[in-house]
């Protein structure tokens, strides 16, 4: 969905896609410049300083957040040496909470854009559902799930009256209940990309499929999976790239606990509390730079790199 | 075998929509709920909360500047973001990959990023964090969204209908008033709606920029160490129920329309 927008055709099933003739003229100029100069101020500038602030140094008998300029590149080593396991931690993560928010997506993304599309009102309703979670504060949600799975709340104690778990277990403050958490976070980010393109699916190819004989799982692996690629790409990095740099479910107020903390965490204690603001810059673009590295290759495995 | 599997696929993905939705239910819910301090156990069903929401410390003022920040970011992101759309769709110019990739990269880096990057910039020329920053930060990620909704309707707009407009001795001006605009008009709104709904909801930039300023999610973050007060669930629920009846009334709209042009 969103990656596809910036393919440079416009998009497929555009009625006047050949009439739209590219012209030359002054006004673009004048039509981009206001937001392209505003993204230069204020997303590449920022990206600038992140460099400079991860190279300072202490001011020599300065206060805690007093830094200079300098080029003191030990505070990438000390940062990736301190925060080995977070970065670990971070990647894992949102790699599980990626697949499984694919395995649950898919199929939902599926059902609202292939089998109810006899079903206009239905479609449509489902849509709305699918979509309300944006429209409810995410920490509040999340919250929820915090107390949904409190020791005090119901499901800690049907697992126990079950024995499915020993008396003395706990889910908050796990990595099961971290990974949850960001799972059902981007669930909506992943279904939404493969809904728009499950819901253009000519059918008539999966007809196809069928008339040749092939069984269900045949069609879905060779023609129905294939043709909804677009979407599964844009919807697995709309849910890893936020989902990497997330700290809301893992933070000790909401889904985690000190043992789960993930960069987003580190950078905020870095940053906000400790002022320790090299650190903080340092770890912000090795996340930003570990992301592009890893997006690229996955971009190019998917035999899709016009996605950029 | 074949029945079973589809079927299954109804259940499954019937868990999925409850799964999506518990947590939303759970939020209204605890809405009514008789809480005295911290809104976690059950105490029993009033409307209290919903008419003293202002009572709880903040939670009304933090509501309001969510409200005003996500206003004034909103109109800036669609003015710009719109402009854009306009100029990748219909001009030819150097730089378009360039400019692509500049609206691009903002979606794909992680807010935290984002945020921890205007941060630095701010102290670095010593700007004293509050509304203005927030504002800043939150028109900055909402452009690229605004891009990519306006840009799917200006390419499947006819621009003969902008011809037919120049024709007829229409000034650029009024050409793009009286034509491109209203045409248009679906997709901004849609385009603010998004802007809107991001920079309402958006905690993780904000808090990097925010200095002492509070907003909705801030506030909800800071209460969550000490529990929160049933009047944050209230004005939650309240903002979900418009928003679901503003999607629902427009749905139902475009479908009563599809089936008017159908049948004629």
């Amino acid at each position: 969905m969103a990656f596809g927008a910036f393919q440079s055709s416009a998009p497929p099933g555009a009625p006047v896609a050949s009439a739209q003739v590219q012209r030359k003229s002054p006004v673009a100029l004048w039509l981009l410049l206001p937001g392209v100069l505003y993204l230069v101020l204020f997303f590449v500038t920022p990206l600038f300083s992140l460099v400079i602030t991860s190279f300072e140094e202490p001011v020599p008998g300065g206060f805690m957040g007093e830094f200079q300029t300098g080029f003191r590149w030990e505070n990438y080593v000390e940062v990736v040496s301190t925060y080995f396991s977070h970065i670990g931690r971070s990647f894992l993560y949102a790699s599980l909470a990626t697949i499984f928010a694919l395995l649950l997506g898919y199929p939902i993304a599926y059902v609202i854009g292939v089998k109810l599309r006899r079903y206009p009102l239905a479609q449509a309703l489902s849509l709305v559902l699918l979509i309300a979670p944006f429209f409810i504060s995410f920490l509040l949600r999340t919250l929820a799930w915090k107390q949904i799975f409190s020791d005090e709340g119901f499901v800690v104690a049907t697992l126990k009256t079950f024995q499915l778990i020993p008396s003395d277990a706990y889910l908050t403050g796990t990595p099961f209940s971290v990974v949850f958490g960001l799972t059902y976070m981007f669930l909506p980010f992943m279904a939404l990309p493969i809904y728009t393109t499950l819901e253009k699916l000519d059918l008539r190819f999966v007809e196809a499929g069928g008339d040749l004989y092939a069984n269900p799982f045949t069609v879905f692996r060779k023609i129905t999976f294939p043709l909804s690629l677009p979407g599964v790409i844009s919807g697995t990095l709309l849910t890893f790239i936020p989902a990497t740099g997330d700290y809301i479910n893992a933070s000790r107020d909401f889904l985690g606990a000190t043992d789960t903390a993930m960069m987003g965490n580190v950078i905020e204690a870095n940053f906000l509390v400790l002022q320790n603001f090299p650190a903080a810059a340092a770890l912000s673009l090795i996340l930003m730079a570990s992301i592009l590295v890893l997006v690229t290759i996955y971009t190019r495995r998917s035999g899709t790199d016009e996605l950029l | 075998m074949r029945g079973l599997g589809k079927y299954l696929l109804w259940v499954y993905a019937g868990l999925v929509m409850m799964f999506l939705l518990i947590p939303i239910v759970y939020t209204i819910v605890f809405s009514f709920n008789d809480s005295r301090r911290t809104n976690i156990v059950w105490r029993g069903f009033t409307f209290d909360n919903w008419l003293t929401v202002c009572n709880a410390q903040d939670v009304c003022s933090a509501f309001g500047n969510s409200v005003l920040i996500a206003g004034v970011s909103t109109v800036l992101a669609t003015a710009m973001g719109t402009a854009i759309a306009i100029a990748l769709v219909r001009y030819r110019f150097r730089f378009r990959q360039a400019t692509t990739l500049l609206l691009f990269l903002p979606m794909a880096t992680p807010e935290v990023v984002l945020g921890a990057g205007l941060a630095a910039q701010f102290l670095q020329i010593g700007a004293q964090k509050g509304l203005v920053t927030i504002i800043i930060a939150h028109t900055m990620f909402c452009i690229s969204f605004v891009v990519v909704t306006v840009r799917a309707r200006v390419a499947v707009l006819d621009p003969a209908l902008e011809e037919a407009g120049r024709d007829l001795y229409g000034s650029p001006f009024q050409v793009f008033w009286r034509v491109t605009f209203p045409l248009l008009l679906p997709g901004i709104t849609a385009a603010a709606l998004l802007s809107f709904a991001l920079s309402f909801d958006d905690f993780i930039i904000t808090n990097f920029n925010a200095g002492p300023e509070m907003t909705f999610p801030r506030f909800v973050y800071t209460a969550a160490a000490r529990g929160i007060p049933a009047e944050a669930n209230v004005i939650a629920s309240a903002v979900f129920f418009a928003a679901i009846a503003l999607v629902l009334v427009s749905q139902v709209r475009a479908a009563l329309k599809r089936r008017r042009l159908a049948i004629s």
